[in-house]
């Protein structure tokens, strides 16, 4: 078996009474693209926030390169209220923030594009970069940190000229194209040197030519920088084009996995994409 | 590479000494309005305080009110560290033994003179900044969990909080109660062979510290408070510690409100914690304001617009006056006349034309005058002061109308508004003032 690079176990997650994702397993090897699909509310974005960290599970474990990142078990509030299953299994609690998880190497794009507005598409590169400064407050002041800052601004560059996003370096961000600005996105992600990538939705709105680019796009920076990806997507074209696995959710819990091929004859999929007949 | 060219920096230390020399001068030529040099020097110092301000509100998004306790510390702590021993007993009347029985400046002053004197002023305004930055450490760890109002609400009630502390009876062997403190070291004691350092002074410190903080924006951190500015989600999600670049923020910022008011009590000569009211906090939020959320020299521009406008250039107005003659009344009303006449007609001009040009492809509508409701009101506006003025020259006696004390916060309030109804995002924007020179600027 090859090495995990990212291990989903038994994942809850309750807000409340309501179970969002229910006892999750999934597993990302290195190199892979993966993707989870399901039907609007499925659990898709509150999965990538349990990974990312802006919220902790109510219970389970994540695993990142074989190291538990984030673990939770029904403590407090949940402990009376907790449905999922697996109650007991786990005993710690490690709620690390966002940007740490971001540091270990888990970089993210968002569904709605959130892109810093004042800052040129250059600019926001160069601060994505930030989590990487080994400068403290008072040398990066001073100027004590040229050598890091130069290095970072010629990343910067490089990343800018790999992408074909030179042309608009010093352009504000906001004011791009939307196509662009998903690809600022995905280059800011990538200016934190991610070894795993999620993308959520990263072609909403986009126009068939678009997704047909983004596809391309995506399948070359998995090559060009070593990453393993898990997308989010609604556009089946992209998806099948070029994942390796599909992950299947519907009501917070997966009903599917497997190749592409596979995914898209099994039957509860197509039901939960399409609906049962009531006389079925 | 164009080698023969002076570099750059040459060129702006070269402007900054010219300056420096200008403003000493002004210190000591006889003639100059001593009005000028008041407002050159708490100019200086409200500089400081906006642009430590607009650090935490303009470049990191953090709603903060609590500026005026920080200056209060830092004024504090530098007035407690500087008053001599011999002065101790008569500052601290009401406080038999109080006092720390020590002096910083004072002591070093004795050893090295001069020079100690001015070490020991420096290092307690850096003191004053860090204790200032030490509260806003402590007050940081619960509060910089809230957001917008919430926060400013917060940091406001700290602020009070401190005022009223500082008064406390109890602690009034160091901190003189609600008295002054007064007789520490101020500007006044600095001297270069014969000429007054009073207004180079505080522009020296107040600019450099102005300078730090503007390399604090432009570096890697300051980058960092401007993308939590724009949206905090996502520069938490790329690695910036939100909680520590916050922290930080608010301690940079409170560490220079806190140099700022130890300026502050150098300039009075004397310090008393009632001036640091809430009303201070919003003189300054003012000026951010004003100068315009997110640039430096725009808040630097603004407090001494501020302080020039709120200290001097309309003081008239607070004083009844009674012209010399007939002829200066009609002369006064004939030159009011003509102001207002013109800005109306301006206005009137520029709406109409805007308009006509507007409806020219509907057609149909043909006006004498195409106006917006704005429009209207100034005219009306302009034609009830005109009356006004007519009223006054037709009568008898030769006082101004209106002036008395207290008009001039009338006008100020007034002027404030026209400066907010048509600057929307203050006098600079979020640009410095390299960008109005530059052609090729970047797109908004």
């Amino acid at each position: 078996m090859s090495e995990n690079v990212l291990k989903v176990e038994n994942v809850t997650m309750q807000f409340g009474g309501v179970v969002a994702v229910d006892n999750m397993n999934l597993e990302v090897n290195a190199g892979e693209i993966v993707s989870l699909i399901g039907p609007n509310g499925a659990g898709k974005t509150t999965a990538f926030n349990v990974i990312t960290g802006v919220y902790p599970p109510t219970n389970g474990v994540v695993y990142f390169e074989g190291q538990k990142i984030v673990e939770n078990y029904p403590h407090g509030k949940m402990r009376k209220l907790y449905k999922g299953e697996n109650n007991g299994a786990y005993t710690h609690a490690i709620e690390p923030t966002p940007d740490k998880i971001t540091r270990m190497g888990v970089a993210r794009t968002f569904q709605n594009i959130r892109l810093w507005s004042s800052q040129t598409v250059f600019e926001n590169i160069l601060i994505a970069k930030h989590c990487r400064v080994t400068a403290g407050l008072l040398s990066a002041t001073f100027r004590m940190n040229k050598l890091e800052e130069r290095r970072q601004r010629e990343e910067c560059d490089e990343l800018l000229r790999i992408l074909g996003l030179e042309k608009v370096r010093d352009e504000l961000a906001t004011s791009l194209p939307y196509g662009q600005q998903r690809r600022v996105e995905i280059a800011r992600a990538l200016a934190t040197q991610p070894k795993l990538l999620l993308l959520d939705e990263p072609a909403a709105g986009m126009n068939p030519q678009e997704t047909q680019e983004l596809t391309a796009f995506v399948g070359r920076i998995r090559t060009d920088f070593k990453l393993t990806v898990l997308i989010i997507e609604h556009h089946m074209d992209l998806v099948m084009d070029i994942s390796d696995r599909i992950y299947v959710l519907d009501f917070g819990k997966l009903i599917a996995s497997g190749t592409p091929a596979n995914v898209q004859n099994d039957q509860r999929v197509i039901d939960a994409y399409l609906g049962v007949s009531e006389d079925a | 590479m164009r080698r023969n060219r002076i570099p750059q920096s040459f060129k702006i230390l070269g402007a900054l000494l010219l300056f420096l020399a200008i403003v000493l001068m002004l210190d000591n030529v006889p003639g100059i309005p001593v009005m000028l040099l008041i407002v050159l020097r708490k100019g200086a110092i409200y500089a400081l305080v906006a642009v430590s301000m607009n650090l935490l509100n303009g470049f990191t998004g953090l709603f903060s009110l609590g500026q005026a306790g920080f200056m209060l510390l830092g004024a504090y702590t530098y007035a407690i560290l500087t008053i001599p021993v011999e002065n101790q007993a008569l500052v601290y009347q009401r406080y038999p033994n109080g006092g720390i029985g020590f002096s910083v400046t004072e002591s070093l002053g004795r050893v090295l003179g001069q020079p100690g004197l001015l070490l020991g002023v420096i290092i307690c305004l850096i003191l004053g900044g860090i204790v200032a930055g030490l509260f806003a450490y402590l007050i940081g760890l619960p509060v910089l969990k809230l957001k917008s109002d919430y926060l400013a609400i917060a940091t406001l009630g700290f602020a009070e909080i401190i005022r009223a502390v500082v008064q406390y009876e109890k602690l009034g062997p160091i901190t003189n109660g609600s008295n002054l403190l007064s007789n520490f070291t101020s500007f006044s004691n600095f001297h270069l062979g014969s000429l007054r350092l009073d207004t180079v002074m505080p522009f020296i410190f107040a600019g450099f510290c102005i300078w730090i903080v503007i390399l604090i924006i432009n570096s890697t951190y300051g980058r960092a408070f401007k993308a939590i500015r724009d949206d905090e989600i996502a520069a938490e999600a790329m690695g910036i510690n939100l909680a520590k670049h916050k922290r930080m923020s608010f301690i940079i910022s409170s560490f220079f409100a806190g140099v700022s008011g130890a300026l502050l009590a150098m300039y009075q000569a004397s310090i008393q914690a009632t001036i640091f009211k809430a009303a201070m906090t919003y003189e300054i939020l003012l000026i951010v304001v004003l100068g315009g959320i997110g640039s430096i020299s725009g808040s630097v521009i603004a407090a001494f617009l501020f302080v020039g406008s709120s200290e001097w250039w309309l003081r008239f107005l607070d004083n009844t006056t009674v012209l010399p003659s007939f002829s200066a009344k009609l002369l006064l009303a004939i030159i009011f006349a003509a102001v207002v006449v013109g800005v109306v007609s301006l206005v009137a001009y520029k709406q109409n034309k805007a308009q006509k040009s507007h409806s020219e492809t509907g057609g149909r509508h043909r006006k004498l005058l195409a106006l917006k409701p704005s429009g209207v009101i100034t005219i009306i506006v302009g034609i009830l002061v005109l009356l006004g003025d007519l009223l006054f020259l037709l009568s008898p006696g030769l006082k101004l109308p209106l002036l008395r004390s207290g008009f001039r916060m009338v006008v100020f309030s007034i002027v404030i508004m026209m400066v907010v109804l048509f600057f929307s995002r203050g006098l600079m924007g979020d640009r410095e003032l390299p960008d109005l020179f530059r052609t090729g600027h970047r797109k908004r």
